[in-house]
């Protein structure tokens, strides 16, 4: 079988949680290389002239650092999932290694995976049944559009705005010198190269704050996204509590009192839940409070799980159908709290609501469509709390919520990308000092607006030609 | 205007090739064709308006004279017309790199028209027409055909539509309209209706160009002169550069002033543009003055290069302020210009209104998707600029001839040519305004020089059958020269002797520390090929004529090596989806996991290649991630 796709890649290929072990695998032609590069085995071994099928003892070391004790499986071409060379390193330290990896990977050639890849070029080298095909695509359409989704969410804010405040003059001098070179009679470029030098180094510690944040503690801490939604008094902070075993939010009787979106990151038997309290959702004059119930919207759209709390003592009301509209398309457990007072909410009731919920919304097509659990528990005598650990679990292992490992591989993209344009405008720099023509810089400032724009997810299109005729005035 | 017509005839002349107008695509596609063996015939409202050059009087420019140079390597006719009539000529950005060197000529209008009209009437195989073309016959599909105005039908294998401006031309300033083409030429007012009833979705642009003045009322002391090149460059590969050096003339650079802006802006409401009366979308990259003098508002003043239109003529052409603004006020600003204070005006500014098409109807063939037979090609492809046009004139000439000899079309990428990207935008953007070439369009510019324009596509015009034999070989010998010369080179190293410390020192370059490759010192900016002569013993003789050529080549591979590489790794990856090819049968309903926005634009595209599909906005990666599981899958199920 040859290899069709001549570029290697790399992923995390377990669930990134904080227990344990953790995988990531590399494939493609230059996989046994790359990871010569980085292992150091026993009586200098080189994993390149190993057998397939093998696995091989020894550590990952990036510039003479160890990052970590771990075990090499290699598979060559054919006889590997994907049908190329592949790589599977088996580490130990947990999260923060896992990815430490990967991320050394990438530095050393690899290329971090497109959603579905592996399984793309498993199939495209033959190594899939041609009945699979469908699933194939299936499965490439519906990661990408997590990770599409993921991406977003995660560059919400600051982050996102420096970069496009970035593109934005990085195309503007551009495109002042794509002007020049197309109009050279009306603009004149030269001499343009210290001014620009000025800004590439102006650009350049803005990129390197933004890669020095990617490496903070908080990306070790994530796991699975929860939010723990509900009207208020359902209870919702009582959950928390009971699942954190401590007090930490405000528990009162006066319905209202969680106005802010309380964070807090629990492992439950291995399985990490980052799971965030919000205020009770509720049609409200109160500004404060109103805030408090916007933001839990928006973390409800964002989360991977969603628990929903109602009181079981109170009927359902609108409150409680905006609610149902919000989360029927989305991993949801349902928890009749309260199961300690006289209860007049059944099962049958929220299946019902549901029901009415999913006609009522537009789902799009490829959007997750999943199936919600319900569980009768009582957040403040603690029963049923077991039964809500297991139902997680069981979600966890029975595939339900395969915590997507996309997050953090987003997050190692956009840490390779933000390297890239890092390192393209080194380049520019570089041609300004060698003081090549101006048309060079071009080129390299070019590939670092792309490379940014792989980030928020846009694409170059026109934007050249649009900003060299909004900004410029061209002769004729 | 509806069309009628009394009686209908027959021509019994048996034609391959019909070609519709005589501008810079018509000339250019009907060359061709009559050049591969095809019988043709070229229709126009006038003869004496072939090649015609109703705006600017120059040929070249940033990125149109990339344009003009692979015209000439494919075999084309522009490059050695514009050689034989240019009266001044300019390599544009000479001090930036090679990539966008540009040559400029000024033209002789008037020469330039007659002599491409003589090199049309001598040609074999063409007839020249004065007539106009009102109706495509077409049957099943397939074009069988056209009918003129007198009634005449030419049968024909295949209809090259290159109106340009002319289809229901409309010429505007101030508040006097005129349904004439440019130049107050008579306008083609019939044929759209026929183009419109076989489906073809029709869109209106508009251009627009400056007055032309009487040089004797121009005092030239108020403004700067404009020389052209002491060393002109020829655009034709097969000119002989002694051939060129001729007496030149200069062009005159002056300015606008605040006066003359606010002459303008008293004045706007009085524009056609303002009071609604023009219609069409203009070009953003050459707006009238009165846009810019909008747009750019804190603009004190705009360049204004007054050019001749010829050596028999005193009309000069006003170059940066086109206008649609009315005769008095056209007046009035011109004469706030330093030197023109007294000028009279021999035409008026206008603006122009014209029907084209929406070129995402064609293939990149530029053959329509849904008329087998029928091609168009230049500014009624929605492109701005002659040599735009005479692209592709070319590229529909030569495809309309291998259609009828059952050949493949040729069908450059965006990697081999600036032709290639100009095409594949055309046929692949929606674009709302007259397209124009650009350096910054180009991807792979540093590939795409106007230098090696004859290296990347002289082969190919060869292969064609437009290219001789003869010239084909002195390109192959240039190639060994270089090749050669690069090859013993690598192979040279100098030690720090005294001789080429010295030279270093004259030329202004660091002296040596150690022992230095011949290569790595011409890489140094300060240093060429041509300076290391005397420390460098063993070189070849090159034939004269061919000498500056194959020492620019050198040049330019060993200095942008680096850079060169670089993007010729870019373009392999590019290649790779440009070759996966996409059945024209392909059924997007049955490509299950594509989105609904992807089925429907690569529905109403049919791209080529999955290259193609992945530039078609509203196709997303994944989507070609899909495509290419699917086409993977097709294959296997027919093997």
């Amino acid at each position: 079988m040859n290899q069709k796709y001549s570029d290697t890649i790399a992923a995390i290929s377990t669930a990134v949680s904080s227990s344990g072990i953790g995988i990531v695998r590399m494939t493609g032609k230059e996989a046994f290389e790359i990871a010569d590069k980085i292992y150091v085995g026993k009586k200098e071994k080189h994993l390149g002239d190993q057998k397939s099928h093998t696995i091989h003892y020894g550590f990952i070391e990036d510039s003479g650092r160890t990052i970590d004790e771990v075990l090499v499986m290699l598979m060559r071409a054919p006889h590997s999932y994907t049908g190329e060379d592949t790589v599977e390193i088996n580490c130990h330290g947990g999260v923060y290694v896992v990815k430490k990896v990967l991320e050394i990977l990438i530095k050393y050639g690899a290329r971090p995976a497109e959603p579905g890849e592996f399984t793309k070029r498993a199939f495209l080298n033959g190594k899939l049944d041609l009945s699979q095909a469908e699933a194939v695509g299936d499965l490439i359409s519906s990661q990408n559009e997590y990770a599409r989704q993921s991406s977003v969410n995660q560059l919400k804010g600051s982050v996102k705005k420096e970069i496009n405040e970035i593109r934005k003059e990085i195309i503007y001098h551009t495109a002042f010198i794509e002007t020049a070179l197309d109009d050279p009679e009306h603009i004149n470029v030269d001499g343009y190269g210290e001014t620009l030098k000025e800004v590439v180094d102006h650009l350049l510690a803005k990129i390197k704050k933004l890669l020095s944040t990617c490496d903070n503690g908080r990306i070790i801490k994530e796991g699975i996204s929860t939010v723990i939604v509900g009207k208020p008094n359902a209870g919702k902070s009582s959950l928390l509590n009971a699942l954190l075993g401590e007090e930490r939010a405000i528990v009162t009787d006066i319905a209202g009192t969680t106005r802010d979106v309380l964070e807090e990151h629990i492992n439950l038997q291995g399985i990490s839940l980052n799971i965030m309290d919000t205020a009770g959702i509720r049609n409200t004059e109160d500004i404060i409070e109103r805030i408090g119930v916007d933001k839990a919207r928006d973390h409800i759209e964002k989360a991977d799980l969603i628990l929903y709390v109602i009181d079981a003592s109170c009927a359902l009301d609108e409150n409680d159908r905006e609610i149902f509209e919000m989360i029927c398309n989305k991993r949801s457990i349902i928890l009749l709290n309260k199961s300690d007072l006289k209860t007049i909410v059944k099962r049958k009731d929220v299946i019902d609501e549901l029901e009415l919920a999913k006609n009522k919304i537009i789902i799009y097509e490829n959007e997750f469509n999943y199936a919600i659990r319900i569980a009768e528990i009582s957040a403040k005598n603690e029963s049923g709390i077991k039964e809500l650990e297991e139902i997680v679990k069981e979600m966890f292992f029975g595939g339900e919520i395969s915590f997507n490992d996309e997050i953090y591989i987003t997050n190692v993209r956009h840490k390779a990308a933000l390297k890239s344009a890092y390192e393209s405008l080194c380049k520019v720099n570089e041609s300004i000092e060698m003081n090549m023509p101006e048309d060079f810089y071009s080129i390299d400032l070019m590939d670092a607006y792309e490379s940014l724009g792989n980030i928020t997810g846009e694409t170059i299109g026109e934007d050249l030609v649009n900003e060299i005729f909004s900004k410029f005035c061209m002769g004729k | 205007m509806k069309y009628s017509v009394n009686s209908v005839w027959e021509n019994k002349d048996k034609y391959d090739v019909v070609v519709i107008g005589a501008g810079h695509a018509g000339c250019e596609a009907a060359l061709a064709c009559a050049r591969l063996g095809h019988r043709t015939i070229v229709f126009t409202v006038s003869v004496d308006s072939i090649a015609l050059m109703p705006c600017n009087p120059n040929i070249g420019g940033s990125s149109k004279g990339h344009l003009v140079r692979e015209i000439d390597a494919l075999g084309g006719e522009m490059g050695k017309i514009i050689d034989r009539t240019f009266i001044q000529s300019k390599m544009l950005n000479k001090s930036k790199g090679p990539a966008v060197h540009s040559l400029r000529a000024q033209a002789d209008k008037a020469l330039y028209s007659r002599t491409m009209r003589q090199v049309l009437e001598n040609e074999k195989n063409l007839e020249v027409k004065q007539t106009e073309v009102v109706k495509i016959l077409v049957d099943k599909n397939r074009i069988t055909g056209v009918q003129t105005l007198s009634g005449a039908v030419y049968r024909c294998q295949a209809i090259i539509l290159c109106t340009g401006t002319y289809l229901k031309a409309r010429c505007i300033y101030g508040d006097v309209s005129t349904y004439t083409g440019p130049n107050g030429l008579q306008a083609a007012n019939y044929l759209t209706d026929s183009l419109k009833e076989l489906g073809i979705k029709m869109y209106r642009f508009k251009t627009g160009t400056p007055a032309r003045i009487d040089k004797n009322t121009v005092d030239f002391s108020k403004m700067e002169e404009q020389l052209g090149d002491e060393k002109v460059i020829p655009f034709s590969f097969a000119t002989n550069p002694d051939d060129v050096q001729i007496d030149q003339v200069s062009c005159w650079l002056t300015y606008t002033n605040k006066e003359t802006h606010d002459i303008i802006r008293r004045n706007l409401d009085r524009s056609p543009l303002f009071s609604g009366m023009i219609e069409g979308t203009g070009p953003r990259y050459c707006p009238s003055i009165e846009d810019k003098v909008v747009k750019f508002a804190d603009k004190e003043r705009h360049q204004v290069f007054i050019e001749p239109e010829g050596l028999e003529t005193n009309e000069m052409y006003i170059g940066g302020m086109s206008s649609s603004l009315p005769e008095d006020v056209q007046y009035e600003m011109y004469r706030t210009v330093p030197g023109l204070e007294n000028v009279r005006i021999v035409r008026n500014a206008y603006a122009i209104e014209y029907d084209c098409i929406d070129a995402r109807q064609l293939k990149p063939s530029l053959e329509f998707k849904n008329i087998e037979g029928l091609f168009s090609s230049g500014q009624f492809n929605g492109s701005s600029g002659y040599e735009e046009a005479a692209a592709q004139g070319l590229i529909a000439g030569i495809n309309a001839s291998r259609k009828i000899n059952d050949l493949s079309p040729v069908i450059l990428d965006r990697s081999e040519a600036y032709i290639g990207v100009l095409i594949d935008d055309l046929v692949t953007k929606e674009s709302h305004e007259p397209y124009r070439m650009m350096t910054s369009r180009a991807e792979y510019r540093l590939l795409l020089r106007q230098d090696n324009a004859d290296q990347r596509l002289s082969e190919k015009g060869y292969e064609i059958g437009l290219i001789s034999k003869e010239r084909y070989e002195k390109l192959k010998f240039k190639e060994k020269l270089i090749e050669n010369e690069i090859k013993r080179l690598e192979h040279v190293t100098v030690g720090t002797t005294g001789n080429v410390q010295a030279l270093l020192e004259k030329c202004g370059s660091t002296p040596l520390l150690s022992g230095s490759t011949i290569i790595d010192l011409i890489k140094r900016p300060e240093l060429s090929y041509e300076l290391l002569e005397e420390i460098d013993t063993g070189r070849p003789e090159f034939p004269t004529e061919l000498k500056d050529e194959v020492i620019e080549q050198i040049n330019i591979a060993i200095k942008y090596d680096g850079y060169i590489k670089r993007q010729k790794k870019q373009v392999e990856h590019f290649k790779k989806l440009e070759n996966k090819k996409i059945p024209e049968n392909i059924n997007y309903d049955e490509v299950k996991s594509l989105r609904i926005e992807a089925v429907q634009k690569l529905k109403e595209y049919c791209p080529i290649s999955i290259g193609q599909a992945s530039r078609i906005s509203g196709v997303s990666p994944a989507d070609i991630s899909v495509l290419l599981v699917y086409l993977e899958e097709k294959t296997r199920c027919n093997n």
